[in-house]
């Protein structure tokens, strides 16, 4: 009797299953962990402490001063700069900053315009990030940012 | 005589592309994981402002101070208040001191809650001035609105 012998062609297969798993969990750890982060940026304050820069004699060298006053609840309820009243309108504060800032550029350096933030104690810290905002600068039609004053520092608290 | 083996045929799918798709889906989450996260903190929820940008490169000896809505300041996980606050910056200082770098040279980067009394950051900043710091950052995000 003649047999026939059948060569099977063997494939040699890779188990793929215990790097499945891994995959799947390395993925699920990812996904779990995942969290959209916000873009984070800073405003900076250089505040030596006072004496350390010395008497300031002329009129055009002292700070702007923005005052802002909060209701008991830490709501703004109006603000001054240079002693002009801005009820609580950031536009109108950076619309006068740029009319006594001029509208003339940064200036590099420690030569540039200062502003001093004299705010009461509870006024909700929001509302000087958006102080500050108004005072540092715009984004102008082209989505750049035109800078107004870099120098900010605060007034002693208000107990 | 011929017999015939009858073999079990397995219905096999072909894995490619779903091992293509989630390696896909693990090079993105690895990708945009941001392991900078342990900068933040859950309490704070930061004021946002439309001109802050991201810093372009790492803030020498960066002292981050997360202020809680409650005035409650974090510094390196531990709680401080306004009055106990020195202790901690202290113990960075003779950390800065130890790399021959000068208080000035440090930013101190303030995470404030949207919420904090202004007053609050205000103390901080005068107890840091208390301890020759002068370099201050307030953190915001940035609102592209």
């Amino acid at each position: 009797m003649r047999m026939r012998h059948q060569v099977e062609q063997e494939k040699n297969e890779l188990n793929m299953t215990s790097m499945i798993d891994i995959v799947f969990l390395l993925l699920v750890f990812f996904v779990m962990t995942f969290k959209i982060v916000e873009m984070e940026g800073d405003f900076s304050v250089r505040m030596p402490l006072a004496g350390d820069g010395g008497a300031t004699s002329d009129i055009a060298d002292l700070p702007l001063k923005l005052r802002l006053r909060a209701d008991g609840d830490g709501r703004l309820t109006s603000m001054s700069l240079n002693d002009v009243n801005l009820d609580t309108n950031f536009d109108q504060l950076r619309a006068n900053v740029i009319e006594i800032v001029g509208s003339s550029g940064p200036v590099e350096g420690d030569d540039g315009p200062e502003i001093e933030i004299d705010t009461d104690y509870n006024l909700r810290y929001a509302y000087v990030i958006q102080a500050i905002t108004s005072v540092s600068g715009y984004r102008n039609a082209n989505d750049e940012v035109e800078k107004l004053i870099e120098k900010i520092k605060f007034a002693k608290p208000r107990r | 005589m011929r017999v015939k083996s009858k073999k079990i045929d397995l219905a096999e799918g072909d894995l490619t592309p779903m091992i293509d798709m989630t390696f896909q889906l693990i090079a993105f989450f690895m990708v945009l994981i941001n392991f900078s996260q342990t900068e933040s903190d859950k309490r704070v929820k930061l004021p946002s402002s439309q001109l802050v940008k991201p810093p372009d490169g790492p803030l020498e000896f960066p002292i981050i101070l997360h202020v809680a809505k409650d005035g409650e300041i974090i510094l390196g996980g531990d709680s401080y208040t306004t009055e106990t606050l020195s202790t901690g910056l202290r113990g960075e200082l003779s950390v800065l001191s130890s790399q021959n770098l000068e208080p000035k040279d440090a930013n101190v980067i303030i995470r404030g809650h949207q919420d904090v009394a202004a007053g609050q950051v205000q103390e901080i900043i005068r107890v840091a001035q208390d301890l020759k710091l002068e370099r201050f950052k307030l953190r915001a995000k940035e609102d592209r609105s």
